[in-house]
């Protein structure tokens, strides 16, 4: 109700009518060169993304290097204990500083003449320093860059290429109660568990988006996961797909629902035996005496697909995945995965939970490689544009309260989309 | 009988052309799609394992994120599903082409052989070819009917798996 009657806007990229109860979406927004610049400039160099997660940094000098957004970054923890992050290029003449996918340094080192940083960014030494002015560096100009912000929120750091962007906090909003829904699993902290899932998908980052929260795909694009999981004996109990969608405004969006399958956090299924019992048991009691019982079974029963805009994906299904993406091209995206638990869980408990993650999750997995396959078919129609213009994501637009396999979520992320994508103010 | 069953009946060592043999046929099974014949190749207790590409020679998939962790069983379940149409991914099925190359005999203990051998795997879909490229590390159970595999590692010498996107074929 509320969906329907605010809606009424119309773009050159989506038809929202609430009237009429339609919803559609431009096919150009996914195949577009001119598109894809706009998103660089009004999403991607305004928006909050996600960095790293503050375990991967857990030490004083430990680093990891990422590529965001199209820069090449350096998050580490220096030897003083703050996180930073860092443009990875040399001021002097522009190479990386850091050429390892992780590790543990107290200096960042250019091959290339030999300059030095410090863990905190500082330009130590330079072979040859007597050779240059007095006072080179003064100002601290040719330290390492840093990046424009870096924010975190329960262990999730962020970055910002916009100095003026709002706070953290005030761009996350309403969304931090799934992710305190997450996060809350732990009884110390969470933890990124070891092995990276880095993988590409040859079609448009949006069409990421909409997939990682969307409920209707499950039946058909999944039909032989749910077989796989009916052939297991225990790994399933009964309890159909049911529960709501959210959206919170700024484009984030989650479906919370319940579901067959088992929990490391903290659902029981008989093929995890009475020792899994046990432990289960143990944390949900943990769980009640710290939120109280109705709190403590939602964190450990339901299950959440989250999508904080503009692309980090949070779904704490049967296991727990932070998954994020950049586009290349309007037609490729690289994608990063990693998967998330508590740092006291136990190592049985520890071994379920990948076990859980790799038969749906990741592009090996029983249901990921369908979706990209889905994805790419997606792509690969969009050629006939111009004869057919137009997605539709209307389903379930009438309801009083739209369902997880209805399409409100989506719609969220498409009208903040629109919004950037349109704003005069943003107009350069 | 093959030469390797035949020498596992005499209580012989195996050598590293039995192993050729057996790797060469595993590969062509794989080929032909037949993966139901596949599996007799493994014992029951058998794990199919493929690791992340920032893994360690000692991570696990107890303590690390694999891209394929299957016990026998979830192997069992991989070929079903890989047979049905609704595999969407492998359907219609991909061209899939295994080249296995420096096949090494690395340790004998008991009844298990540790055997290595490079590979590239070629599939081919939708007029795409992607390469995979690694090496595989197989423990074998010897008996009285040959070798078995009890464990195959197919640890990918890649950066990552985006110039291939996913694993949807078994490797």
């Amino acid at each position: 109700m509320i969906e329907k009657q605010s809606s009424n806007s119309r773009s050159q990229y989506i038809i929202d009518d609430g009237n009429s109860g339609l919803f559609k979406v431009a096919r150009k927004a996914f195949v577009e060169q001119d598109v894809w610049q706009q998103e660089q400039a009004r999403i991607f160099d305004r928006c909050w993304l996600y960095l790293g997660h503050e375990s991967e940094v857990a030490s004083p000098n430990d680093f990891v290097t990422r590529a965001i957004a199209g820069r090449n970054l350096i998050f580490n923890r220096d030897a003083s204990g703050e996180v930073n992050a860092f443009y990875n290029t040399c001021t002097h003449r522009g190479a990386f500083v850091c050429r390892e996918a992780k590790g543990s340094s107290k200096l960042f080192q250019c091959f290339y003449h030999g300059w030095v940083y410090s863990s905190e960014g500082k330009l130590i030494d330079q072979p040859g320093k007597t050779a240059y002015c007095e006072n080179f560096n003064h100002d601290g100009s040719s330290n390492l860059a840093r990046v424009e912000r870096l924010e975190s929120y329960r262990g999730l750091y962020f970055i910002n290429f916009d100095r003026n962007a709002v706070s953290l906090d005030t761009y996350l909003g309403e969304v931090r109660e799934y992710i305190d829904l997450v996060m809350d699993q732990a009884e110390t902290r969470m933890e990124v568990v070891g092995g990276t899932q880095a993988y590409a998908i040859d079609a448009n980052w949006k069409l990421l988006c909409e997939n990682s929260i969307d409920g209707y795909h499950a039946v058909t694009t999944h039909a032989t996961y749910l077989d796989y999981l009916s052939n297991t004996a225990g790994s399933m109990t009964n309890s159909d797909m049911w529960g709501a969608a959210r959206q919170f405004g700024g484009g984030h969006a989650a479906i919370e629902y319940s579901a067959p399958w088992g929990r490391p956090v903290a659902r029981h299924v008989a093929a995890w035996g009475e020792e899994g019992k046990k432990d289960l048991d143990a944390i949900m009691a943990r769980l009640s005496q710290k939120y109280g019982e109705e709190r403590a079974r939602r964190i450990g029963l339901l299950n959440r697909n989250i999508l904080i805009f503009p692309n980090l994906v949070l779904n704490d299904i049967m296991a727990i995945t932070l998954r994020t993406f950049y586009p290349l091209s309007p037609d490729r995206m690289h994608v990063n995965a990693w998967a998330l638990g508590p740092q006291e869980e136990t190592s049985a408990m520890r071994e379920r939970r990948l076990f859980n993650f790799l038969e749906f999750l990741g592009p090996g997995g029983f249901a990921t490689p369908d979706d990209v396959e889905a994805l790419e078919m997606c792509q690969r129609g969009y050629k006939n544009l111009r004869a057919v213009a137009w997605n539709d994501i209307s389903k379930g637009m009438t309801r009083e309260e739209p369902g997880t396999s209805d399409e409100l979520q989506m719609r969220a992320f498409w009208r903040h989309w629109n919004s950037l994508m349109t704003a005069q103010e943003a107009a350069e | 009988m093959s030469q390797a069953s035949l020498r596992a009946a005499n209580n012989q060592l195996l050598t590293r052309h039995d192993f050729e043999e057996f790797l060469y046929t595993e590969a062509a099974l794989i080929d032909e799609w037949r993966l139901d014949e596949w599996l007799t190749l493994f014992t029951d207790d058998a794990r199919y394992l493929v690791p992340s590409t920032d893994c360690t020679e000692d991570s696990t998939p107890a303590d690390s994120l694999f891209y394929i962790a299957d016990d026998r069983f979830r192997m069992g379940e991989r070929v079903k599903r890989l047979k049905k149409k609704g595999a969407h991914a492998e359907w219609p099925h991909s061209k899939v082409r295994h080249m296995v190359h420096n096949v090494r005999i690395r340790s004998v203990e008991g009844d298990t052989y540790a055997v290595t051998c490079n590979f590239v795997v070629y599939r081919t879909k939708n007029d795409v070819t992607n390469t995979y490229v690694g090496h595989n590390e197989y423990k074998f159970a010897v008996g009285a009917d040959g070798p078995k595999i009890r464990e195959k590692r197919a640890v990918l010498d890649m950066d990552s798996i985006r110039s291939v996107g996913k694993i949807s074929i078994i490797l």
